[in-house]
């Protein structure tokens, strides 16, 4: 969301109608879709439009061709208003075989828009998507608009005079449909040719194909003799607060709030990782960013990666490492040592769909649980979550501020959906953001009963945190461990009034965050009244539009967001106590609601769902109406 | 790097004011004096050491050293004490582990610490068996090991733990025993050694496992059955009366007389350090039925992971500077006007 959204307004929508387009690019996962789907969001953000994302991929890296679960897709909802969604219904759907038609066309509009290209409808196909007829002939498709011509044969025309063989030549044909596409849009091409051109430096001959396949998409729209429902398409730019701007996906605005954390507090960064989906693509961004004072290490495996930031964490560095859910579950034991020895860490957890392996690529919000409670032992920790790509930004900085002020590890979740979705992101400028230095101990901090100088590895400031003390600083050598600390001198200590201290401590100090992290506010609606509509995290978007919708045919409902899970904000309690219903919109279970009922004794009802998709607007809307109406 | 100045130290310089709980008579007790006799051999900077540690009797070790000190968790070790010298590379750290703990549960992070090189001495102690469990065999107990997990004796085939470190790139592999007066010599000459040094250090379990390494190692009466390697000196033992000669038809060593210390005419092979094939003969020698070598088997510096990444970070951010603002605003962009609409 790139639009300036007032402190709790009334309302988000604006009266100009139509204000917003939903497209879908699908296709093979070896046909370019992603990329397809990636420049075209950038063109649209261009263009000034709001725009959110939704990339829909297979966890196979290359399917079996032609195949129903080789269907990679990437949606995009873009308009003049405040777009919140990647949007419920596609109103153009870019089906490039048979598998992709079938395996889309459910979510697309009735009346909507299908351009497909015929050259990939063979009979061939047809079989591989369990088509018994062509559906392009059959009659089958009465319902919507079908614009379906040979794009395979137009790209190989295309990009005839630069000698390609035709398996090359095919290669250009999301080219060619972006070409279409920015032409039905009314998007400037020089920023994508720009982009091939950069892309394919070393070989200017593909650069070339590509570009020629991109102009002729776009020359087909504007000279094809149409009729019907080809038609240009103009989105006005949204009004939006003055500014630089860039699109942003989560796993970028994570990195880049990581490196900002590091920076307001004066430290290089080491992040540990080990490959997984999603979460990798912060290890590839972070790992190029060296001048940042950033060492990266690909470590053997989840336990070591987060062992080594824990590590470079006692070492005096701000120790990151970042995973999803099965390795977040290997990471948790030394989780329970940061907590114990009271070193900070952040922890990124880009959650997937679950248990076990589950669903790779598909989103989740099924970890909050053991993000709140999934150590042993009483081994509190902070837990915030991010809402959007654009959020992610801010929470990361947040994670890294806890992290060093409160001596603690802190657990950032995102999901699948906020790390591969892209947003309008206003480009923040360093000089507003709030330092918080650290300062190491380099002297002892206590005196013995003679009066001599003494170091206490465990006093506690008034947050009630230890100090940092840097290995190598002279006259500070002491031991840390994870078995029981004394209070005050750290040493071993198993006796029973020392354990109930720590434990108390450790749990007083995370608690006490709450009094360091703003009050919760209302997101979109009024403080108090009939039904609150509470969530966290990824699903942002479709409550904050649904709610707006109910809004607007006059609902008493308003929208509640929280970015701190773990302590909730300390007034929580006191502001859901004035909504007669809560109701709590979750991908997964119902988890959040458990922790809002355990925390603050209130009624919260919950509304799940976990398949793998974000919620779509309508379905939220019926659930806010089903609330209000029981 | 910078070049770590010698401090002057003495042995009580290095004891802390925490009471050590290891079993009387424990091998580890022996050990910890080695250490603590070592350090102020080589000149260490108490304030610039680190010992880390695993989870086991041996990884007690931390508490009892008046160094920086990290007790982690069960083997997970190496991996801690790897983020602690890319953070700092300048530290000195030791890592402490034991047989369950390094090869057991932390096999694959003593693996990977030993074939990345990272700069630091590694001392598993290696007494056959889960000593602070109540001892349960252990990767490293013989067949047959009778144990409260093996009441009838254990049938795996244990883990060598020299092989293992050679088999993982290891480029400095060494062998001492708790008692033994040679155990600070060889933890000097690992300190010295650039890059990750592996010291295994047979340890007299004496309630679990007791004795067990008497065949080389007992008090007295076993100096025959040792085998202490020397860079350039020939393979001798049992006072020059044995050595081992390279048997070229099987590939391996073996056991010859030496009449009149005439060890060339026995055909005695001269050890070298360097030598990668003969270190794996080494520590393949059958337990028994051989003499135990001791002293460092093999020892090949090669640069180390920290060299490699500060290598790496200089060339990477060759002429960059660490914008954040100019980092944030990257890729393609564009602004809006305050009269509103979009300009490229």
């Amino acid at each position: 969301m790139a639009t300036k959204a007032a402190e709790n307004p009334a309302s988000i929508s604006t009266e100009s109608a139509p204000d917003a387009v939903v497209v879908r690019f699908a296709g093979d996962s070896g046909d370019g879709m992603q990329l397809t789907g990636g420049q075209f969001t950038l063109s649209t953000a261009l263009a000034g439009n709001d725009l959110a994302t939704f990339p829909d991929f297979p966890a196979e890296i290359r399917a079996p061709q032609g195949t129903l679960f080789g269907v990679s897709a990437f949606q995009i909802n873009f308009g003049s208003r405040e777009i919140s969604t990647a949007g419920d219904e596609p109103d153009v759907l870019v089906a490039m075989n048979p598998a992709a038609l079938k395996v889309n066309l459910d979510a697309l509009k009735p009346g909507g828009l299908i351009i497909a290209d015929t050259g990939e409808f063979t009979k061939r196909n047809l079989d591989k998507a369990k088509y018994d007829t062509n559906p392009l002939e059959d009659g089958s498709l009465a319902r919507w608009d079908v614009l379906a011509f040979d794009i395979s044969a137009l790209t190989i025309e295309a990009v005839k005079p630069f000698g390609l063989g035709n398996k090359d030549a095919l290669r250009s044909k999301n080219m060619w449909t972006l070409g279409l596409a920015l032409w039905m849009f009314d998007r400037d091409r020089q920023p994508i040719v720009d982009w091939l051109k950069a892309k394919f430096k070393t070989k200017p001959e593909i650069a070339d194909a590509n570009i020629a396949a991109l102009n002729a998409g776009h020359a087909y729209g504007e000279t094809a003799e149409l009729s019907g429902p080809l038609k240009k398409v103009h989105i006005d730019p949204v009004p939006a607060e003055p500014g630089l701007y860039r699109t942003i996906t989560g796993a970028e605005a994570v990195s880049l709030g990581l490196v900002a954390g590091a920076q307001l507090a004066g430290l290089p960064m080491f992040f540990g990782g080990y490959p997984i989906t999603p979460a990798s693509s912060i290890l590839h961004y972070l790992v190029r960013l060296k001048e940042f004072g950033i060492t990266t290490f690909q470590a053997e495996d989840e336990i070591a990666a987060i062992c080594a930031a824990i590590g470079a964490s006692y070492a005096g560095q701000l120790g990151v490492t970042s995973s999803s859910g099965p390795g977040i579950a290997l990471k948790g034991e030394a989780m329970g040592l940061a907590i114990m020895t009271e070193l900070p860490l952040v922890i990124v957890n880009s959650q997937r769909g679950g248990p076990s392996t589950g669903l790779p690529t598909k989103t989740e919000q099924s970890d909050l649980y053991q993000a709140v409670y999934g150590r042993n032992g009483d081994a509190p920790l902070p837990v915030i979550a991010a809402s959007s790509p654009g959020d992610v930004f801010e929470c990361a900085i947040e994670a890294c501020r806890i992290a060093v002020e409160y001596m603690t590890p802190v657990m950032l979740l995102t999901d699948g959906y906020i790390a591969n979705a892209a947003e309008p992101w206003k480009v923040p400028d360093p000089d507003t953001f709030k330092p918080f230095t650290v300062k190491f101990l380099q002297q002892k901090n206590a005196t013995d009963a003679e009066g001599n100088p003494r170091l206490l590895p465990y006093k506690r400031d008034a947050k009630g945190a230890r100090p940092w003390i840097k290995p190598g600083t002279p006259g500070l050598m002491h031991r840390i461990g994870g078995i029981e600390k004394q209070v005050d001198t750290g040493n071993i200590d198993y006796s029973p009034d020392n354990h109930q201290a720590m434990t108390d401590a450790r749990r007083d100090k995370i608690e006490g965050i709450a009094r360091d992290i703003p009050l919760q506010g209302v997101t979109l609606g009024e403080e108090g009244g009939k039904l609150a509509v509470v969530g966290w995290g990824s699903t942002f978007g479709p409550i904050r539009r649904a709610v707006d919708n109910c809004r607007n045919r006059g609902l008493d409902v308003s929208h509640i967001h929280f970015r701190h899970i773990w302590p909730l904000p300390a007034n929580s309690g006191e502001l859901l106590r004035k909504y007669d219903k809560i109701l709590v919109p979750e991908m997964n279970t119902g988890q959040f609601k458990t922790v809002l009922r355990d925390q603050l004794l209130v009624d919260a009802r919950p509304y799940t769902k976990t398949s793998g998709q974000p919620f779509k607007i309508a379905e939220l809307e019926a659930a806010i109406e089903l609330a209000l109406a029981e | 790097m910078t070049e770590v100045t010698k401090v002057e130290t003495t042995l009580k310089d290095w004891e802390t004011d925490q009471e050590v709980r290891w079993c009387p008579g424990c091998g580890d007790y022996a050990i910890l004096k080695a250490v603590q006799r070592t350090l102020p051999q080589i000149g260490a900077d108490p304030a610039n050491t680190v010992f880390v540690s695993g989870i086991g009797c041996s990884s007690r070790f931390p508490y009892y050293m008046e160094t920086y000190g990290f007790h982690t968790i069960h083997g997970r070790a190496p991996a801690f004490a790897t983020g602690v010298k890319l953070a700092n590379p300048d530290l000195d750290v030791w890592l402490v582990t034991g047989d369950g703990d390094g090869l057991s549960i932390g096999g694959n992070h003593l693996m990977h610490v030993l074939r990345r090189n990272v700069n630091m001495q590694i001392m598993l102690f290696n007494n056959e068996i889960y000593g602070l469990t109540k001892g349960q065999y252990s990767p490293t107990s013989r067949e047959g090991t009778k144990s409260p997990s093996t009441p009838i004796g254990s049938v795996d085939h244990p883990a060598r733990p020299c092989a293992f470190a050679l088999g993982s790139g290891a480029r400095f592999v060494a062998r001492g025993f708790d008692v033994s007066k040679k155990l600070p010599e060889v933890l000097i000459a690992a300190h010295e050694h650039k890059g990750a040094a592996f010291i295994e250090i047979f340890q007299n379990c004496i309630v679990y496992n007791k004795d067990v390494f008497d065949d080389f190692a007992a008090p007295k009466g076993a100096e025959d059955q040792q085998l202490w390697v020397e860079h350039g000196e020939p393979l001798l033992y049992a006072g020059g009366t044995r050595g081992l000669s390279l048997d070229r038809e099987n590939c391996c060593l073996k056991i010859v007389e030496v009449v009149d210390g005439d060890w060339e005419a026995a055909g005695v092979a001269v050890h070298d350090v360097k030598n990668r094939a003969l270190a794996h003969m080494l520590v393949e020698l059958r337990f028994g039925e051989f003499p135990m070598a001791l002293g460092v088997l093999y020892n090949d510096p090669h640069p180390t992971l920290e060299e490699g990444v500060a290598a790496e970070r200089a060339a990477a951010t060759k002429g960059k500077d660490a914008s954040l603002a100019k980092l944030l605003g990257k890729g393609q962009t564009w602004t809006v006007e305050a009269e509103g609409g979009p300009h490229l």
